[in-house]
């Protein structure tokens, strides 16, 4: 950690000195935050070697974790604390606690940065906060359990899915009521826009399946299934979804399958099952999307996926039952 | 059902303080949601006299909503899904005092309502449902029961079990115990009938997973009055006598299905040996310590609702209520007979915090599921174990497979 901070510090002073394009540039390499849910920490590694970089103390169990848009800060839920810890991402320091009333599972922000959105899995309820202020925007009723988040790219709906009422919520931005309503298969985990918000892909853990929904009809158009030689179907669990650029592939974290499937995003054909660490949930692009970083909640550790080739190059361990991660580039 | 509602005095939790009940119990707003259908979810359910001061411990009660809690969170919780989607499921519970007439009250829900039926009926009560010419083409969900009898020879095709089998549950036990290579075991057995079946299922279970019963003895407890000052005496002085056996082992596996002294045992055994099976390390569908794979979540929201623990027959009665609305919901089923083959079939499935999702097995339509291993305050492990392994599903490694059911659905 403290090499990390002499070597930032030099950058600010040699920037400071006049030199600001070329080492702003050289000074930043890409980092990965990953949250651990039993530690109460974040780990930060360095995105070129992978080495641990700092080890920054949350309140209790932090789980959901994004960057803001501008890539200054690094906002975590912290369950049973019932806060957002904004962690500085030049001093690698909690900064600001941010109050989200009880239970925050998972959060994401708007396109701009000025709102966060809060999934309170206790309570059935999606808190809106402006970011700036830490003011409570509003609260909308969603079904029981709520948890991952999707924001279009222009911000005018959010999505939430609820794991009990197994349904994926959409709420209007303007009017903050609850528009459409889709029952996916059971226990919804992530929700995620294709690149191109044609399309809204849902993870259901335990039915098994991605549900590839019209999010202008708000109707189901696809249902993915997984077959695994040698694993059974009850240990299929999807979580995490996320798209190469070109929208052409999605990576599926499976779970206890403890691999991710690679899909053809037009065709809904599975490719490819990655074998990773045991029980991947969340995933984070490079910035570039050359690698995929995978966290594996039971083997303590990321495996990172080389996305031309579609293999696992390595894994790096991290805190006690790792849960999400945030890239900044 | 071994189990009564174990309210942990020392256990609080802390999270619950800052929940308020009405932001957890607020209601989606719904989306333009005008006539919606109503389906009636029916309990059946006789009120058994139960004497609470029979109870061991003092940190056991016996809520008089056993059972029927369950079931009414869990309508709420449909209900969250059922107005966006066009249905209002209402809960229709029908109590027979102990002694009244559930033939009566059976015939009359069979002649006129919809023929799916939740049942809170102990083994020979279940039976007599069952049988009803009127029923035969019911569905029963059957969501007390942990009889072996009922998933073997007295098995029918109108009646679906939700909580594992006796049988289930010494294998869960076994196949742990053999993973700890804890494979000698001296069986303790109570006097009732019930004791029996759990005692031939322990040696059952030792003979699939090759563990040894190195000793095995019937005990006739009496437990005369439970509440009595020092009484702590006569079991420090009854346990180890009861106990005594001139054989080496690893652990004391009890059969006591009706709670009469397997509590008594830790801590008062003649050797130094734990104490699994009904007491003790005990395997159960649910307990209110279970906190894994979200159920933190469920036991946060239950005890909200019925202000207390969430017990196993609360859990029976949660997941039977969820089926229901999974048929309805999902699969657009509201008649008995397509219920039925839905249930059988392999669309089906039910989310019961367990990892994994839940469905039947069609020979003796018990419901497959892991099987938790419990302290009172902790989860010492699930089962299946990890090693032991299953051409379908590793959770019929729990219990009467296909090849060894004695029942015959027609």
């Amino acid at each position: 950690m403290s090499s990390a901070l002499t070597r930032r510090g030099a950058a600010v002073l040699l920037a400071a000195a006049g030199c600001l394009g070329l080492f702003a540039a050289q000074a930043r390499a890409t980092e990965l935050f990953v949250t651990n849910e039993i530690d109460d920490t974040v780990t930060v590694l360095n995105g070129q070697n992978y080495k641990v970089i700092a080890t920054i103390p949350t309140d209790q169990r932090p789980r959901g974790i994004v960057a803001t848009p501008d890539h200054k800060y690094v906002l975590v839920c912290d369950g049973d604390s019932s806060n957002i810890d904004v962690i500085d991402v030049k001093t690698l320091k909690v900064v600001r606690r941010i109050d989200t009333g009880p239970d925050p599972e998972t959060l994401a922000m708007s396109p701009s940065g000025d709102k966060v959105y809060v999934s309170n899995e206790n309570n059935a309820l999606v808190t809106v906060i402006n970011f700036a202020t830490g003011k409570w925007i509003t609260q909308v009723p969603v079904g029981i359990e709520p948890e991952g988040l999707a924001v279009t790219r222009h911000g005018h709906t959010v999505v939430v899915v609820s794991e009990t009422t197994s349904m994926a919520h959409f709420i209007d931005t303007k009017t903050w009521k609850v528009v459409a309503n889709v029952l996916v298969d059971t226990r919804p985990r992530i929700a995620e826009f294709t690149p191109d918000q044609h399309w809204l892909w849902v993870s259901s853990e335990v039915g098994g399946t991605v549900s590839v929904i019209n999010p202008r009809t708000h109707k189901i158009v696809h249902i993915i299934y997984f077959h695994i030689p040698g694993v059974d179907r009850e240990y299929i669990g999807p979580v995490g979804v996320r798209f190469t650029t070109d929208g052409r592939l999605a990576f599926v974290a499976l779970g206890r399958a403890n691999r991710v499937a690679v899909i053809n995003a037009k065709t809904y054909r599975v490719e490819k099952y990655i074998l990773v660490g045991q029980r991947p949930w969340q995933m984070m692009f490079s910035p570039h999307r050359r690698r995929l970083f995978v966290v594996n909640g039971l083997t303590n550790d990321v495996t990172i996926i080389d996305v031309s080739s579609l293999q696992p190059v390595r894994s790096v361990p991290v805190g006690r039952l790792p849960w999400g991660i945030a890239v900044i580039p | 059902m071994r189990r009564a509602a174990r309210t942990l005095a020392l256990l609080t939790l802390v999270l619950l303080a800052s929940v308020s009940a009405s932001a957890a119990y607020a209601a989606p707003v719904a989306a333009g949601g005008t006539g919606l259908k109503t389906f009636h979810i029916i309990v059946l359910r006789k009120r058994y006299h139960f004497n609470p001061e029979t109870l061991p411990s003092l940190l056991e009660s016996h809520p008089a909503n056993l059972g029927v809690a369950g079931a009414e969170e869990a309508t709420y919780e449909l209900n969250t899904a059922g107005k966006f989607i066009g249905w209002d499921f209402k809960l229709d519970v029908i109590t027979v005092p102990d002694g009244g007439n559930l033939l009566a009250a059976a015939q009359k829900l069979l002649a006129h309502g919809p023929r799916i039926i939740i049942a809170d009926l102990k083994a020979n009560d279940l039976l007599t449902l069952s049988d009803l010419p009127a029923a035969k083409n019911a569905v029963i969900l059957d969501m007390r029961t942990i009889d072996d009898s009922l998933r073997q020879q007295d098995c029918r095709a109108n009646t679906f079990h939700l909580l594992p089998s006796q049988a289930m549950r010494t294998d869960a036990l076994a196949q742990y115990l053999v993973l700890k290579r804890w494979t000698h075991w001296f069986i303790i057995q109570g006097p009732t009938p019930q004791d029996a079946v759990y005692a031939a299922d322990i040696r059952r279970s030792a003979q699939r997973y090759g563990a040894h019963i190195a000793a095995e003895k019937v005990y006739n407890y009496n437990p005369g009055s439970r509440r009595s000052d020092t009484g702590y005496q006569q079991i420090q002085t009854q346990m180890p006598l009861a106990t005594e056996v001139d054989a080496d082992y690893d652990v004391i596996f009890v059969a006591d299905e009706t709670d009469l002294f397997g509590d008594y045992l830790p801590y008062n055994t003649f050797a130094a040996r734990p104490v699994v099976g009904t007491q003790g390390l005990v395997a159960t569908a649910w307990s209110p310590a279970y906190q894994e794979y979200a159920a933190l979540q469920m036991q946060q929201r239950f005890d909200l609702f019925a202000h207390r623990r969430m017990t196993e027959l609360d859990y029976g009665g949660w997941l039977a209520v969820r089926i229901v609305g999974n048929a309805v919901m999902r699969a657009d089923i509201t008649t008995p007979v397509p219920m039925r083959k839905y249930l059988r079939s392999k669309d089906f499935l039910v989310q019961g915090y367990k990892g994994q999702g839940l469905n039947f097995r069609r020979w003796d339509q018990q419901l497959r599921q892991p099987v938790l291993l419990m302290t009172p305050l902790m989860t010492v492990s699930i089962s299946p174990q990890h090693g032991f392994l299953h051409p379908g599903y590793t959770t019929d490694t729990l219990g009467f497979d296909k090849p060894e059911t004695k029942c015959h659905l027609h």
